[in-house]
């Protein structure tokens, strides 16, 4: 068995690999031989090759999950809407950066002295994808399905609008139709965000006519008025929408499609990026920010924040039931070099449970400087002198909020240490995490909130009142008199008043410090550098109206 | 063999059962409420108490896992949580796409695995022996996401050669009709598409193949000196063949059989052990799909997903037992 035979051999097997890579590069000869193979089949299909040859602008957007609905009234995840945002329109919009109220579908609005009744006027002259009027009758329609539901089927209603037609809660007292192009909603009660709320994505108008005709399979074929209309859906895979002629803004879209890929893991999405197969790249590990930023056929998306990260405490466990070992955690952490390590100072120190870009946020909140001395004082005082043993709940997925929570909790783990608290970090599957800290299992863990309409009571509400212990307050931290000030804002409708309680609400927050606000983070996204007329927007939704490659 | 294969099949029965009943027991024995996860952060404790009652999740049980079965003897795999569709119409696609996936992979791991596993074992001891084996033990111990991110960068970053993720080119998609998409390009006569699935395999087809041909080359190799060493070997050389010969007929038919088992087996696990290949290069299969239902306690699409898995991983391995017949025909079933 000599060499000689081994290198006959190899030349075999170097044969039998150029057959196999000629099944792959017969494609390119294909290729070449296109236009008459293609032009065979142009007959038969219309989108063929339609990119090279017509130039059609196709934008595709790499994101880390599908949607699970096109419905936008039943999802109420990010990645449903970041379609949906797309193919639908709301009544109101956000600001293009920020969430200020601007028009939509509403060309105006009024409301009453009294904040029970809004009277929207309409934009005329607006399609649905299916050739149905936008007009009164359909918004109507639309509230109409909304409120008739349940929370299993349209959840954002009921949270956004306190429950259904039936329930006690339920804010809408009626929405009826005044001529073709007004609309009156009368409100049982006050509710100051109840123009935020509207403007929300998974409030986006349907044509009636479509979803009375699929029922339940509405979210198969979604139509709406938006600049885009809905073509496939191939799970787990890819969404295409493409540009709707009949779109009421002259000149928009500029695109001519848009194809959502679902890319799971953020190193291949930016790898796809990297190697053409994107334009757009949603979820960019703040770790590649430096390496996108140095590539100049890139160009760096910073997102907006509207979240926040923190350490929950439980208050309801000892010894976190005493505010001086609350305030003590708070003392403990260094916070900027957390945000330096691992968010590679890409967000801002957090000393308030919602991010400055929320109206009602008290920036004279002095925030608790990273201070083990004062730390160490604070437990000795609390009758924790020689420190206390407790678990350290670490984030086990990455979020825009908290990028790597096993090394944040390692630092955390640091942090506590060196004033004698000895922390053992623990982790749960992500679903089995979020239920047992609801159940109010962990000593102090780990978690943060994405705002959804951009109001200071979707944070400190939502996150904090006493109202959603078992539910998203997950630290067991009651204080009437914060309740008392949270209740009067949600019907305030006085700007300046309701950020006063708001202010005054972070105040009490501070002082019982039932969190360690860590940060407030600002997610990246990458494009190709010809990209134009992009802005990330900070809910998460992005319209991709004014897009346009260069 | 027919009696065989009949008795074989009926064995399934019992085995699946197990499998309903184990997957059933021990997704309800992990926590985190479905009903919770399906309504979101923002959900009221009453509208989570009625979803539940609604998806009878509050039933005992054992009432729950009859009724599961019930529904498995009428064909009904039951309905999604999370997109409130038919499992049985949404498995297919995912299913289609991790099949094309791991069949590509297999033959890959096939090939290159047998063969090199043939020459390592012809030419013992030689430097090519060693490389192969030690290129063996390295694809064993390759971590896949390591591998893949490797491959997208060497082959989709730097050299541009191959797309690095997805199924197809999606500025100009082929529409579907089995959902494996050589085969689809083929039905709708798009030829240039057939190109564009084909290299869209190649990256994450060699990621999942890596061990798989690894096993396969070091099972050959034992299995090939082993025959390599009877007598009737020696007496087939000693009569003169050649040597390829000997190798390819003689020896490979008798040393294929253990190596049979071992494809069965690796073509089962990559059926339903794809998930991470499938991350990496988002390609939109049934480890995915299973995946995501776990993290979403997705009840029926978990038990339903994993039954699936495990029927065919059990037919491969029937059919494996079945082949063994063929090739060596001293192997009686009884």
């Amino acid at each position: 068995m000599g060499t000689k035979k081994i290198w006959s051999f190899m030349l075999l097997m170097l044969l039998a690999l150029i057959v196999a890579l000629a099944a792959c590069s017969s494609e390119k000869e294909t290729g070449g031989d296109k236009e008459t193979s293609t032009d065979k089949e142009n007959e038969g299909t219309t989108t063929e090759g339609a990119t090279e040859e017509t130039g059609e602008k196709v934008l595709i957007f790499g994101r880390g999950g599908d949607s699970v609905f096109l419905d936008p009234i039943a999802a109420t995840d990010g990645e449903s809407f970041k379609v949906t945002q797309n193919v639908f329109e709301t009544l109101l919009n956000f600001g293009d950066e920020d969430t200020t109220i601007n028009p939509g579908l509403a060309k105006e609005w009024e409301a009453s002295e009294d904040g029970l009744t809004y009277t929207f006027k309409l934009q005329e002259g607006v399609k649905f994808h299916d050739d149905t009027d936008f007009n009164a009758e359909a918004v109507v329609k639309n509230f109409e399905r909304w409120a008739n539901g349940s929370e299993d089927k349209f959840p954002y209603y009921a949270s956004m609008f306190g429950g259904f037609k039936a329930d006690e809660g339920h804010v809408i007292e009626s929405v009826t139709a005044d001529g073709d192009y007004t609309v009156v909603f009368k409100l049982k009660r006050a509710q100051a965000p109840f123009l935020k709320n509207i403007a929300m994505s998974p409030f986006g108008i349907a044509s009636p006519t479509a979803f009375e005709a699929a029922g339940d399979k509405f979210g198969d074929n979604p139509v709406g008025t938006g600049p885009f209309k809905f073509v496939e859906w191939k799970r787990n895979d890819s969404i295409t929408i493409e540009k709707f002629d009949g779109y009421w803004v002259d000149g928009l879209p500029k695109l001519d499609k848009v194809v959502f890929r679902a890319i799971p893991d953020n190193s291949a999405r930016l790898n796809e990026l990297l190697a053409g197969g994107i334009d757009l790249a949603d979820g960019v590990n703040p770790a590649d920010g430096v390496t996108v930023e140095g590539d100049s056929n890139l160009q760096l998306f910073e997102r907006p924040s509207m979240n926040v990260g923190y350490l929950g405490l439980t208050t309801t466990r000892p010894p976190f039931d005493n505010v001086k070992v609350r305030q003590a955690m708070n003392y403990a952490i260094d916070k900027q070099a957390i945000i330096d390590a691992f968010f590679e100072g890409r967000a801002q120190i957090a000393k308030n449970p919602m991010p400055p870009s929320i109206s009602g946020y008290n920036d004279d909140i002095p925030g608790y400087e990273y201070d083990p001395a004062k730390a160490k004082a604070l437990l000795a005082e609390a009758g924790f002198a020689d420190g206390f043993e407790m678990e350290l709940w670490a984030m086990p997925v990455p979020r825009p909020y908290m990028p790597d929570g096993a090394k944040v909790a390692e630092v955390i783990q640091k942090n506590l240490e060196d004033i004698g608290v000895k922390a053992k970090i623990v982790s749960y599957e992500w679903a089995t995490y979020l239920e047992k800290a609801r159940n109010g299992e962990a000593d102090a863990f780990m978690l943060g909130w994405t705002g959804d309409n951009g109001d200071a009571d979707n944070f400190i509400y939502v996150l904090l009142d006493q109202d959603n212990i078992g539910s998203n307050n997950y630290t067991y931290y009651s204080n009437d008199e914060l309740h008392k000030i949270l209740i009067e804002a949600q019907t305030e409708v006085d700007e300046e008043k309701r950020n006063d309680l708001y202010k005054q609400a972070q105040e009490i927050i501070f002082e019982d410090a039932p969190w360690v606000p860590l940060a407030h983070s600002t997610p990246l996204l990458a494009g190709k550098a010809n990209i134009t007329g992009f802005i990330p927007h900070p809910t998460g939704s992005d319209k991709l109206t004014n897009v346009d490659f260069k | 063999m027919l009696h065989y294969i009949g008795k074989r099949l009926l064995q399934l029965i019992p085995v699946l059962l197990g499998m309903t009943f184990l997957v059933f027991m021990i997704i309800r024995a992990i926590p985190g409420n479905p009903a919770q996860v399906i309504l979101g952060q923002l959900a009221s404790e009453e509208a989570i108490k009625a979803l539940e009652i609604k998806l009878g999740l509050n039933n005992p049980w054992y009432t729950q896992y009859i009724d599961y079965l019930i529904g498995l003897f009428k064909g009904d795999l039951g309905e999604s949580m999370r997109t409130v569709q038919p499992v049985s119409k949404e498995i297919w696609p995912y299913l289609a796409a991790t099949f094309e996936l791991a069949f590509f992979a297999i033959l890959i791991a096939v090939i290159i695995g047998v063969n090199a596993g043939i020459i390592s074992a012809w030419f013992q001891n030689s430097w090519f022996d060693y490389l192969a084996m030690v290129l063996a033990l390295i694809g064993v111990s390759m971590p896949i996401f390591w591998l893949g991110l490797m491959e997208q960068w060497i082959f989709g970053i730097e050299l541009q050669w191959l797309p690095t993720s997805g199924r197809e080119d999606v500025r100009n998609p082929i529409s579907s009709v089995t959902n494996l998409y050589v085969l689809d390009t083929i039905i709708n006569g798009r030829f240039d598409q057939l190109g564009q699935v084909l290299k869209h395999l190649v990256l994450p087809g060699i990621a999942l193949a890596t061990i798989p041909m690894a096993i396969i080359a070091r099972m050959t190799r034992s299995s090939m000196l082993e025959v390599m060493r009877a007598d009737y070997i020696r007496t087939a050389r000693a009569k003169g063949q050649k040597m390829f010969w000997v190798v390819y007929k003689h020896a490979l038919k008798n040393a294929i059989i253990p190596v049979l088992t071992v494809i069965g087996l690796q073509m089962g696990l990559l059926l339903g052990g794809a998930i991470l290949t499938e991350t990496i290069f988002s390609w939109p299969g049934i480890g995915r799909y299973i995946y995501d239902a776990i993290q979403f306690r997705d009840y029926p699409v978990i038990q339903s997903g994993i039954l699936i898995v495990a029927f065919i991983f059990v037919m491969i391995n029937l059919f494996v037992d079945i082949l063994y017949g063929l090739i060596d025909p001293r192997i009686k079933y009884d």
